[in-house]
C-alpha cells in the first residue's frame, strides 16, 4: 500500500486487507509443482499466469474440465434448427415458388446453408462462450498490481493466491510461497 | 534469490540445444522447431520487434506500391459501376469470366490458412506454429479479396444485400434451393469464422505487445484488443477449449466452402462442370493454392524480418510436401477428368476435353497443365524440398497454374458448349486486368500492415512447442504426481 493511500484511508485506521499474495516461478516444471503443493495444502482461489498453457497444468491446480462445449453444443443445435425453420418457412409455407417443377420441400438441397449455419452459430457461441466464461474483457485484475507482472506475458510464471480463500493466512501462506521457491512474494491491494 | 530444491533441479541451461543437430527427419531425434539457444524472452523479443522496430524504409515503398495497386482497383471498380458490367469481357456465352475465376482463386488461397491452423493443429503437427498466424492472416485477406467480385458482379453493389433472406416489399425469400444461395452462406461463415478464430489466436500475443508497449498509443490500442489478458490458467482452460473447438468446426467447414463453390458449377449441365469429382477436387486444388501462396509471403517474410530460426529449412520441406501430395491429387483429378469423357461416351463432355487441350484456348489448357501438374512434381527430389530458391520459383507457377485451372474450367466449359452456332470467344478488356491486378494491391496492403502492426509469428505458441515447455522435462520418473506431496511436506517442514 503506498503512502498517499495511507493518507486518504485515515491516519488512524489500519490497512485495508491484501487482495491476494503475488510472485513468480521461473520455469514450467516449477509453476507445475508450485500449483500442485497448493491445492495439496487445500487451497482452492488461486491461479497461474503463464505466457503460454502449461500442458496439464489444470490438473496440478485441482481444476474441472471447462463448460464451453455444452454452450458449443446449444449453440450448434439452434444453428441446425433455426436454419430448417427459416427455408422451410420461407420456401414452402411463406411464398412457395415453382422453380422447374421441383417439390417445395427438398431437404437434401437444405443440407448445405443448415451445415454452414451450424458452423456459424458454434463458432459465435464458442467465441462468446470462452471470454464470458473467462469473465474477460476486464479493465483491470488486481495480480496487475505486481512489480513485474508484465512479465507474465513474456517468460515468467506468476502463482497468485487470493486472501478470500478460507486457508489464507497472510504469513504462513507467503512462506509456503517463498519455500516452494516463488520469487518476489509480494501483496497486492485490490 | 534463495536456492530451493526445486530450483537446484532446474538448473538454466540444460535446455540449451545441440547447435549442430541437422534438421533431417528422423523418427528417433525429432528435430528442434525453434533453432538457436532461444529462450521464451528471445521469443518475445524476437516477434515483438518487428512490430516495435523503427518503420523500415522497404516496407514504406512497398505499402505505397501495394496501395497504389489498390487505387487501381478502386478506379477499375468505380468505371465498373459507372458504366456497368459490360466493362467486364462477360458476354454471352461466357457469362463468367475473370470474375469467377478471381473470386474462386482468392477462395481457394485461403483455404491454406484454415488448414494450418485447424487441420495441422488436430493433426499435432507442431511446426505449424510458426506459420498460423500469417497464414490465417493470409485467409481473412484473401476472402476480402474474393467477395469483391460476386459483389460488384451484381450490378447494383449497393443492393448486394438482397442476398440475404431479408423481408422486402415484394414478401418473396430467396431461394434456397440455388447453390448459389448455399455459397453465400458459405463463404460469409468462412469468413466470420477465420476472423474469430485469427482475433481468438492474436489475444494473448497483443497482451504480450501491451505489455512491453511504451507509447500511450499502443497501450490504448493493444489494451482494448486484448481484452484484458492476463494468461490466467482458469482463462488458458477455456481458450485451449475453445481453440480446439474451433479447430473441430473450422475442419468440415473449410471442406464445405469449396465443395459449395464447386457445386456452383457441378450442379449445372454444362460439359465441363457436371461431374461429380469437382467437390474433392476443388477443395485439394484450393489448399493446393493456398500452400503455394502461403510459401510465397513466408518466404519473402522469412528473408525480410530473418526468422530463419523460426521458419527453418524443416518447415519449408514440411509446406512442400503438402505442395506435393495436394498437387499429386490435383494431377489424379485432371487426369481421372479426362478419363471419365472418354469413358462416359457423351460426346459433348468428350469433346470439351478435347477442346480444352486442343481447341483455341490451348494455351490456358496446357499452362494450367504444366504448372500444376507437371512442375510440382520436382518436389519428389529432396534437394529440391529443400531449396529455398527452388521452392519460391516452383510457388510461383503454381499460383499462376491455380489461377488458370479456374480460367480453363470457367471460360474453356462456357465459349464452346453444345450448340456450334452459339460458340463464341473470351477476350478480357482493361478492366478485367486492372481488377484482378488491383485485387493484389488490397491483399499485400492488408498484409503490410497486419505485419507491421501485429504480431505475424504466434508467440504463445511457439513458446509452447519448445523443450522447456513441458512441465515435466525434467522429472527422471515420470511419475510427476509425487512431487507435489514431497514439495509441501519439505516446505513445511522448513516454516
Amino acid at each position: 500500500m503506498s503512502a498517499p493511500d495511507a493518507l486518504l484511508a485515515g491516519a488512524d485506521a489500519t490497512p485495508p486487507p491484501p487482495w491476494g499474495l503475488v510472485g513468480f516461478v521461473e520455469t514450467a516444471p516449477h509453476i507445475y509443482r508450485t500449483c500442485e503443493a497448493l491445492r495439496d495444502a487445500g487451497y482452492k482461489k488461486f491461479d497461474a499466469h503463464t505466457p503460454f498453457p502449461v500442458h496439464g497444468l489444470e490438473h496440478a491446480m485441482g481444476l474441472k474440465p471447462s463448460r464451453l462445449p455444452w454452450i458449443v453444443l446449444v449453440c450448434g443445435t439452434l444453428g441446425a434448427l433455426s436454419a430448417l425453420a427459416m427455408m422451410i418457412w420461407m420456401n414452402v409455407i411463406d411464398y412457395p415458388m415453382n422453380i422447374g417443377g421441383k417439390p417445395f420441400l427438398t431437404i437434401p438441397s437444405y443440407v448445405p446453408i443448415t451445415f454452414e449455419l451450424t458452423i456459424l452459430f458454434s463458432a459465435i457461441g464458442t467465441f462468446f462462450g470462452n471470454w464470458g466464461l473467462s469473465k474477460l474483457p476486464r479493465y483491470y485484475d488486481p495480480v496487475m498490481r505486481h512489480s513485474s507482472f508484465h512479465r507474465a506475458t513474456d517468460d515468467r510464471f506468476f502463482v497468485s493466491v487470493e486472501a478470500a480463500d478460507p486457508n489464507f493466512e497472510l504469513a504462513r501462506t507467503r512462506a509456503l510461497l517463498e519455500n516452494l521457491g516463488v520469487k518476489d512474494v509480494e501483496e497486492v491491494a485490490p | 534469490m534463495s536456492a530451493s530444491p526445486a530450483q537446484a533441479e532446474l538448473a538454466p541451461g540444460a535446455y540449451e540445444y545441440d547447435q549442430s543437430l541437422t534438421l533431417d527427419e528422423s523418427p528417433a531425434t525429432r528435430p528442434p522447431l525453434v533453432l538457436g539457444a532461444k529462450n521464451f524472452h528471445d521469443i518475445t523479443e524476437q516477434v515483438s520487434d518487428i512490430v516495435e522496430r523503427r518503420t523500415p524504409r522497404p516496407w514504406v515503398l512497398l505499402l505505397v506500391a501495394a496501395i497504389s495497386l489498390f487505387l487501381v482497383l478502386q478506379g477499375s471498380l468505380y468505371r465498373l459501376v459507372t458504366t456497368g458490367i459490360g466493362e467486364w469481357g462477360n458476354n454471352s456465352p461466357v457469362g463468367w469470366a475473370w470474375d469467377i475465376t478471381g473470386f474462386v482463386f482468392w477462395i481457394g488461397i485461403g483455404h491454406a490458412g484454415t488448414l494450418i491452423s485447424a487441420i495441422l493443429f488436430l493433426f499435432r503437427q507442431k511446426w505449424r506454429t510458426s506459420i498460423n498466424r500469417a497464414a490465417e492472416a493470409m485467409t481473412l485477406f484473401a476472402v476480402a479479396c474474393a467477395l469483391i467480385y460476386p459483389v460488384f458482379h451484381v450490378g447494383r453493389p449497393w443492393l448486394a444485400y438482397w442476398l440475404f433472406p431479408l423481408p422486402n416489399q415484394m414478401t418473396m425469400w430467396v431461394n434456397f434451393r440455388s447453390p448459389l444461395m448455399w455459397d453465400v452462406f458459405a463463404v460469409n461463415t468462412y469468413g466470420t469464422v477465420s476472423l474469430l478464430f485469427w482475433f481468438t489466436g492474436l489475444v494473448p500475443d497483443v497482451a504480450m505487445l501491451r505489455d512491453r508497449a511504451v507509447t500511450r498509443g499502443r497501450q490504448i490500442v493493444y489494451g482494448i484488443l486484448s481484452f484484458g489478458w492476463r494468461g490466467s490458467h482458469r482463462n488458458w482452460l477455456n481458450y485451449e477449449k475453445a481453440y480446439l473447438i474451433l479447430a473441430g468446426i473450422s475442419t468440415p467447414l473449410v471442406l464445405s466452402v469449396h465443395t459449395v463453390v464447386s457445386m456452383d458449377f457441378a450442379t449445372s449441365v454444362i460439359p465441363g462442370w457436371h461431374t461429380t469429382i469437382f467437390p474433392p477436387y476443388f477443395v485439394a486444388g484450393a489448399v493446393y493454392s493456398g500452400f503455394a501462396m502461403v510459401m510465397t509471403l513466408m518466404l519473402m517474410a522469412r528473408r525480410a524480418y530473418r526468422l530463419d530460426n523460426l521458419i527453418t529449412i524443416r518447415h519449408i520441406e514440411n509446406m512442400n510436401k503438402i505442395i506435393l501430395a495436394t498437387g499429386a491429387m490435383v494431377s489424379y483429378s485432371y487426369i481421372m477428368e479426362f478419363f471419365i469423357a472418354y469413358y462416359s461416351n457423351d460426346p459433348y463432355e468428350r469433346f470439351h476435353f478435347i477442346n480444352r487441350e486442343f481447341g483455341p484456348m490451348w494455351w490456358a489448357g496446357w499452362t494450367m497443365f504444366t504448372c500444376n501438374a507437371l512442375i510440382p512434381h520436382l518436389f519428389w527430389f529432396k534437394r529440391i524440398r529443400r531449396s529455398i530458391l527452388a521452392s519460391f520459383i516452383i510457388s510461383i507457377f503454381v499460383n499462376i497454374g491455380m489461377w488458370f485451372e479456374r480460367f480453363v474450367i470457367i471460360v474453356s466449359s462456357l465459349y464452346r458448349d453444345y450448340l456450334p452456332s452459339a460458340w463464341g470467344y473470351f477476350h478480357p478488356r482493361l478492366v478485367d486486368i486492372t481488377t484482378f491486378g488491383g485485387t493484389f494491391g488490397l491483399f499485400f496492403s492488408l498484409f503490410l500492415l497486419f505485419s507491421r502492426y501485429l504480431p505475424m509469428i504466434a508467440a504463445s505458441e511457439i513458446k509452447g512447442v519448445m523443450p522447456e515447455a513441458n512441465p515435466h522435462a525434467h522429472d527422471p520418473t515420470g511419475e510427476h504426481a509425487t512431487h507435489g506431496p514431497d514439495l509441501l511436506e519439505a516446505a513445511h517442514v522448513r516454516t
